[in-house]
């Protein structure tokens, strides 16, 4: 079978070019070719949102999404959000307002809310619950981490 | 509030972020599966379709000659039985001989890639005969025709049978001016954490073996691992990555541990094992489905005369920790009560379905809702307030229950007034208009088991080691397993304010068998009080050898001087003094780095009968929840749009991680009364995905106000108990409850669907019963 031609997609801001057959999943190509394990695998059914990216902007399910369909489009990862110095508005609020606990959910919530206060600097509390209900965390009952939300937002000039 | 007054503390008590939270929220937190070795295999298990059976025969032949295919594992190779109870090992690595649920491990690969591995299990041709399921507890109560354990009580499925009575019930039913009766039905819920099980071993040629493993308890996969593939456990060692949350879930030492490191050990390569979301289903060990029938007489004045319990408990195809459920069961329905009549016949019987075992708040939930609900019913029967009932039984400080539990710390009457006053009782109970209500739950757990499973060799429960060198870092090692709850903070708290030093000079180590001290890990609510003091004991020697080295530079005593934040002074001249680093470098100066070695361990507690210590605990937490309801006329849809959350912990050392903890209990409780279950059609599970097993939303997460009201334990860490699992209980009968004051109806089958609320409403009205001025 003849490979298919590299992939070629822009991640986290950089051109990417890599190898990848049809079937290949976006949340494999991004954890096992391209060592971003950043990105969690919780479910590999779209119910958990620890695998979250950005698509173009748009909060996605990498373990629902096909990786050859990112072909010239913008993947955004956890790493993508992250400073390259010290934490985004949303991460040190996620830190200081204890809206992580095991963690595993966390990459997938910052996304999302990353996502969110762009589009909506300001959400009020059911604008932040709707934003992060397909987010799955069982350690947190999502109160701190809709105030975590709510603080980074009045970050947000 | 009692926490205002005592000792202040500069760390403690206050709101402390977790340590490894940047770590965290950037993804950089490094869990099992984000681990890679070099030429690692692809380890896969080939689980039974059938719910118990006679395994003739496995034919791997094909497999074995599958390209890519490096090994192929069955049940003999290594069948020595294990189990987390010394006392019930009744698990093997492979199924040996049967299988007993839909789920049960009957072979294993590993291969060079997921496709190859996935190949090779559909080639393994097993012949088996089907033996009779046992979906229902009760049908094997009494004898079977081919019971799943050879190990059950005389011909039966029963695991185990609990009979215990303290003083005289049928007596004190004699006596009763009020009896109330509760026979609650409870479905099985599971944790639902989101990190799916994971693990790596590693065999290497120098004879050794290294496991990483998502476990809440390192050193109980430590031991397993070392029985089973009869390796002396010197040559083990056992390393816990970041863990994505437990909540007794990663509490046993599970089959596919030991047979990641059995592929290693076949291949000499490094193989993962990573489970999927029907894996972690399957697995379960969650909170056993329960059939409870609870009694309680009173006098005429509201005083509790005595129980009457007894309890069928679905374990599951194996032991687990059922032992210690079987007993929590009816030993945890006395606290936060004086009760001075007890009877109690429990009996964990195995069915072929998925294991159950330890949740959060093991043993401790599904009695407490009938309890509680039968005590509101006694409230109502009496005309006394249910705040009034419960405050007139409470256990005082520095007392014994019937069965022999000592009692030191107490905050339960506490619980009770700020509840009360917070959510304006008063003026709500029985108040509020139909279909709105509020109801009172109360509940009480152990701070940590007083008995620790192993007693050979006797070691301490918990151990931390300290090492400080003239960089000024200090390291801190202990195997107690964070599992997102916070120890590792905590840990770092105490050092931190024991050495007056700031917190970022500490640094936790990850647990690594080879250099941690044993710790007997993260399960029965024991890390705060048992690391805790280990900690400060830890910490206090070393501040010992920082002050008289500072003495010894001041020319003054060690008595006079005083540590404070990153420096050690004179008491009565705080100008005299020197920093932490001068005088760490003088301490140094013949010994090298300083260490240091704390330990903790419990003394004996409990009465001389059978079982006896069973419940145990060096102290309890207390609580007392008042939940709101507002359900839908039409649908029997209720949302909970507040829960009063007064909780004693003792002295909260961390205040946002508290928080955390109550936030997320009460969340999983309300998931457990509200709608969560594991489904089962005869023996198959059958939602075994997290679309169809649903946890609650955000959109369904109550504003919780939170009153942490405990006086200081006398023998907890800074005073401090317990706040991972207690919290959870009261939660459910406190939405009971405010079902009943809302509709008129009483729920005791689990969870309450919105379809219970319309049957149990019209059967109410059928029996022409009206509610509220309906």
């Amino acid at each position: 079978m003849p490979s298919p031609d590299p992939l070629r997609f822009r991640l986290n801001g950089h051109p990417v070019e890599v190898a990848c057959e049809a079937p290949r999943i976006l949340l494999d190509l991004l954890r096992e070719d391209l060592g971003l394990t950043g990105t969690k695998r919780g479910c590999d059914l779209g119910t958990c949102g620890c695998c979250t990216v950005l698509l173009d902007g748009r909060p996605t399910l990498s373990c629902l999404t096909l990786a050859r369909l990112v072909a010239a489009r913008e993947v955004t990862t956890i790493e993508g959000v992250t400073p390259a110095n010290g934490l985004s508005p949303v991460q040190r609020a996620f830190v200081e307002h204890g809206a992580t606990q095991c963690g595993f959910c966390t990459p997938g919530f910052v996304v999302t809310a990353t996502a969110l206060l762009r589009d909506t600097p300001h959400p009020d509390r059911p604008e932040i619950e709707r934003a992060i209900a397909g987010n799955l965390c069982r350690c947190t009952g999502y109160r701190k981490i809709v105030d975590a939300i709510a603080a980074a937002s009045r970050e947000v000039a | 509030m009692a926490t205002d007054s005592g000792p202040r503390y500069r760390l403690l008590g206050g709101r402390i972020p977790y340590i490894e939270g940047p770590l965290k929220v950037t993804g950089r937190a490094e869990y099992t599966d984000d681990i890679r070795r070099p030429g690692m295999l692809v380890g896969r298990l080939l689980r039974s379709p059938w719910p118990h059976a006679r395994l003739r025969s496995i034919d791997t032949a094909a497999a074995q000659a599958l390209p890519g295919v490096f090994a192929v594992l069955t049940g003999e190779k290594y069948p020595t039985p294990f189990g987390v109870l010394p006392i019930t090992h009744d698990e093997t690595a492979i199924a040996v001989g049967k299988a007993r649920y839909i789920g049960d491990i009957l072979a294993a690969v590993a291969a060079t890639d997921e496709r190859t591995a996935e190949r090779a299990l559909s080639l393994i041709r097993v012949d088996a005969e089907p033996l009779p399921e046992y979906t229902d507890p009760r049908m094997g109560v009494t004898k079977v025709a081919e019971p799943i354990h050879t190990r059950g009580l005389l011909g039966t499925n029963i695991q185990k049978e609990v009979v215990q009575h303290f003083g005289n019930v049928d007596a004190a039913f004699a006596q009763a001016v009020h009896t109330a009766r509760v026979r609650g039905n409870f479905a099985g819920v599971t944790h639902a954490f989101t990190e799916p099980m994971a693990t790596i071993a590693e065999a290497t040629p120098d004879g050794r073996l290294t496991v990483w493993s998502a476990t809440q308890v390192p050193h109980y996969l430590h031991r397993a691992l070392s029985e089973v593939l009869g390796i002396p456990m010197h040559r083990i060692r056992v390393i816990k990555p970041e863990v994505g949350g437990g909540f007794g879930g990663k509490s046993d030492p599970l089959p596919h541990e030991i047979v990641c490191a059995a592929l290693s050990l076949e291949t000499g390569r490094p193989v993962k094992i990573l489970f999927d979301r029907e894996d972690v289903f399957y697995t379960n060990h969650g909170r056993h489905p329960t059939q409870n029938d609870v009694r309680i007489a009173i006098d005429g004045t509201g005083r509790i005369l005595g129980y009457d319990i007894e309890a069928i408990i679905d374990g599951g195809a194996w032991s687990s920790f059922g032992t210690v459920t079987t007993y929590y069961n009816g030993v945890l329905a006395m606290g936060p009560y004086r009760v001075p009549n007890f009877r109690y016949r429990g009996r964990r019987v195995y069915t072929t379905k998925p294991p159950s075992g330890a949740m959060r708040a093991h043993g401790g939930t599904n009695i407490r809702y009938s309890v509680e609900v039968a005590l509101d019913e006694l409230a109502e029967m009496s005309g006394i307030d249910p705040f009034d009932l419960r405050s007139r039984n409470a256990l005082p400080p520095n007392s014994k229950t019937v069965n022999e539990f000592r009692i030191t710390s107490t905050s339960f009457l506490k619980c009770l007034a700020a509840a009360r006053e917070k959510s304006g009782w008063d003026e709500k109970f029985r108040k509020l208009p139909y279909g709105r209500g509020v109801g009172l739950g109360c509940g009480f757990y152990i701070s940590g088991s007083n008995s620790p499973i192993h007693f050979t060799p006797k070691i301490p429960q918990s151990t931390v080691h300290l090492k400080v060198d003239m960089d000024g870092g200090i390291a801190v090692h202990s195997m107690q397993a964070d599992i997102g709850q916070g120890s590792n903070t905590l840990l770092a708290a105490i050092v931190a304010e024991v050495l007056g030093v700031d917190l970022e000079r500490v640094h936790v180590q990850r647990v690594d068998s080879d250099v941690s001290p044993i710790d007997i890990g993260s399960y029965s609510s024991r890390v705060t009080f048992m690391m805790g003091n280990a900690a400060r004991a830890a910490a206090e020697q070393l501040r010992e050898k920082l002050v008289r080295a500072a003495a010894s530079l001041l020319d003054r005593t060690p008595e006079s001087l005083e540590v404070v934040r990153e420096r050690i002074q004179e008491k009565d001249h705080p100008t005299t003094g020197v920093s932490f680093l001068e005088a760490l470098h003088r301490a140094m100066e013949k010994e090298g780095a300083l260490t240091a070695s704390g330990s903790f361990d419990t003394s004996p507690l409990g009465g001389s009968f059978k079982g006896a210590r069973a419940g145990t605990a060096p102290a309890y937490s207390f609580a007392a929840y008042v939940a709101e309801v507002e359900v839908d006329r039409d649908t029997g849809e209720y949302r909970v749009p507040k829960v009063w959350a007064a909780f004693d912990c003792g002295r909260p050392l961390n205040r946002l991680a508290v928080e955390g903890q109550v936030e997320g209990s009460i969340h999983m409780g309300l998931g457990q009364v509200m709608g969560e279950s594991m489904s089962y059609r005869g023996s198959r599970l059958f939602n075994p995905s997290l679309l169809e097993y649903k946890i609650p939303m955000p959109q369904q997460m109550p504003e919780v106000e939170i009153l942490l009201v405990g006086d200081d334990d006398p023998e907890g860490p800074f005073g401090a108990k317990e706040a991972g699992e207690g919290p959870l209980i009261a939660t459910l009968p406190a939405v009971g409850n405010a079902l009943y004051d809302a509709v008129g109806v009483r729920f005791t089958d689990l969870p309450i669907t919105p379809d219970k609320v319309l049957k149990g409403v019209d059967q109410r009205r059928k029996e022409g019963r009206l509610w509220k001025g309906e």
